[in-house]
């Protein structure tokens, strides 16, 4: 059993390890300066979140710097969860009852494992949503160097890097809606890491039944 | 600078209104270029630099007599020369003079995200202002004509201002004052478009170019820079003047549709979400919780 393993409060079990807390940190910090200052590029009504963040030309500067960052930090996320990402029957069961889940009636819910589909498109959507926006910001990134006869990268980068952005902005007001509001205990796990095992047992069945199997085995 | 915005009538990036939107009397200025009397001497060229206090940059020799092969931030204006065989054998060299084409819809100003970064005047005259400018290259992307540069140290954009600077105090532009064969005229727009077709009908008529006429593309509203051609119909071979320019499907699609689409989904959202968490609240927290709470949520 690792350190951090030990010190987890009574009844509590570890959800994330402090290099997956990190790891979300850094994507959900350069997220949200990217969202700001992308928002302030993209209406003339938010132009003053560029001058609140220091002027219009910094917010450009940094950009995408900060993009680059927030990749770095999705690809890495896939290489730690991609496998537990994967699709499987029980997700398909979960989607047909999603309005039971979005209705606070999760007990009529098929059992969740460390993800559920939700969560799973979560990952998914940011994971491409993250590659689109990185091919088409690299092109806004230096629009002077596209040649005239390639500027249909450019025309095809200012469609496909604000779109991409809006779907991964529905995901993230999603992601902060469950994880703020509605699933109480939730935050508490990118934080210190830990759940209580109700909570593991209410919202994920399938990896509560894993955890507790494993404790349950004899030491070796 | 308080004069200065009422002399303006178009904002880059503005939230709101413009403030002196049609508080001043002034005519729409034009340029008028005629290719057919151009001789490529580029006094314009040097006139622009001189006037313009822009710095002495290399020339790229071609074995043409083109100075360079396009305008740079600090070089707006360039002859662009072309060989053209004509369809009875005759062989032309054209001279177009190249340099920003002070649109009346430009696209460089619908493309820019900085308030007040692209202005254009109640003349009609497009003008960047460099201290307001992001560098994000939008610009770039909307102008269909190829003309705004960026200045790769400073990363700030240029292009020609049909010398606002003169003109606002009563003079014309300084290619125009150089110009040995008198083929570049300045006015009103509509005096310099009288000029214009009076000058491809003597073409017509008189010199075997019966496809002669005036280039002043409806795609982008008209231009503030004129040309008579000696075959309008083909502009293309005056240095790949484009035939029908607009602004890019592509940016009016992402000004127009995808940003009012975006803020009704992303304001919806943020709406739906609210009143999702009025009716349905928090998820029930403990399994101790369920008992004492009905299922579902309160209406
Ligand atoms: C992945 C690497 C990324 C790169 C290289 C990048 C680069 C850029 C660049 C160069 C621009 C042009 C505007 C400017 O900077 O002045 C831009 C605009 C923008 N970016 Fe990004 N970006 C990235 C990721 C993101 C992400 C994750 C978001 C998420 C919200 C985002 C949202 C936006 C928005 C909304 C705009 C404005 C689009 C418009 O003007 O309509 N970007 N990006
Ligand atoms: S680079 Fe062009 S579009 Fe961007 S702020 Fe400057 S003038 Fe506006
Ligand atoms: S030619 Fe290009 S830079 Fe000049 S006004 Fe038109 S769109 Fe703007």
């Amino acid at each position: 059993m690792s350190q951090a393993e030990q010190i987890i409060p009574h009844g509590h079990v570890l959800r994330y390890t402090l290099r997956e807390r990190l790891t979300h940190w850094v994507a959900g910090f350069s997220y949200v300066y990217l969202l700001l200052t992308g928002l302030a590029f993209w209406s003339p009504w938010c132009f003053w979140i560029a001058v609140i963040l220091g002027g219009g030309q910094v917010s450009r500067m940094l950009h995408p710097w900060a993009g680059l960052i927030f990749v770095g930090a999705v690809l890495y996320m896939y290489g730690m969860w991609a496998g537990q990402m994967r699709y499987t029957d029980i997700d398909k069961a979960w989607w047909k009852a999603v309005r039971y889940y979005s209705t606070n009636q999760d007990d009529k819910m098929p059992p969740a494992g460390r993800y559920n589909a939700g969560q799973k498109f979560l990952f998914w959507g940011f994971f491409w949503g993250g590659i689109l926006l990185l091919l088409s910001g690299v092109v806004l990134w230096f629009p002077e160097y596209i040649s005239w006869n390639l500027r249909f990268l450019r025309y095809l980068a200012i469609i496909v890097h604000p779109a991409a952005a809006l779907f991964t902005i529905g995901l993230f007001m999603i992601h902060l809606y469950m994880g703020l509001f509605a699933e109480r205990g939730a935050f508490g796990s990118v934080i210190r890491g830990d759940v209580s095992m109700a909570f593991a047992k209410r919202y994920h069945p399938g990896w509560y039944q894993e955890i507790t199997r494993q404790a349950a085995a004899p030491r070796k | 600078m308080s004069q200065a915005t009422l002399r303006v009538q178009k904002i880059s990036g503005h939230a709101g209104g413009v403030p002196g939107k049609d508080t001043q009397r002034e005519y729409t200025v034009s340029k008028l270029i005629d290719t057919t009397t151009c001789i490529g001497c580029k006094a314009c060229e040097v006139a622009c630099m001189e006037w313009n206090d822009l710095p002495f940059g290399q020339t790229v020799f071609d074995n043409t007599y083109q100075t360079m092969p396009e305008t740079r931030w600090n070089y707006w204006n360039l002859i662009l020369f072309n060989e053209h065989e004509r369809e009875d054998g005759a062989l032309m060299w054209l001279m177009r003079k190249n340099q920003c084409m002070h649109c009346a819809d430009p696209g460089c100003l619908a493309a820019c995200p900085a308030d007040g970064a692209i202005v254009q005047y109640t003349n009609g005259i497009v003008d960047f202002q460099q201290a307001n400018c992001i560098g994000c290259g939008y610009c770039i992307t909307g102008c269909p004509f190829d003309i705004p540069k960026m200045n790769p140290e400073t990363h700030r954009v240029f292009k020609c201002t049909l010398c606002a600077d003169r003109v606002s105090e009563g003079l014309e532009p300084a290619c125009i004052k150089s110009c040995p064969t008198g083929c570049l005229h300045f006015g009103s727009k509509d005096d310099m478009k009288e000029l214009a077709e009076a000058r491809a009908k003597q073409l017509r008529d008189h010199s075997n170019f019966p496809h002669a006429g005036v280039y002043d593309p409806p795609g982008v509203g008209g231009t503030g820079v004129i040309y008579v051609l000696h075959d309008a119909s083909n502009p293309e071979i005056y240095g790949g003047l484009p035939k029908n320019p607009h602004v890019p499907w592509s940016v009016k699609l992402w000004k127009g549709p995808l940003k009012w689409l975006g803020n009704v989904a992303m304001i919806g959202g943020l709406i739906g979400l609210f009143v999702h968490y009025l009716r349905y609240g928090p998820k029930a927290r403990e399994e101790e919780d369920l008992a004492s709470r009905p299922e579902g949520g309160r209406t």
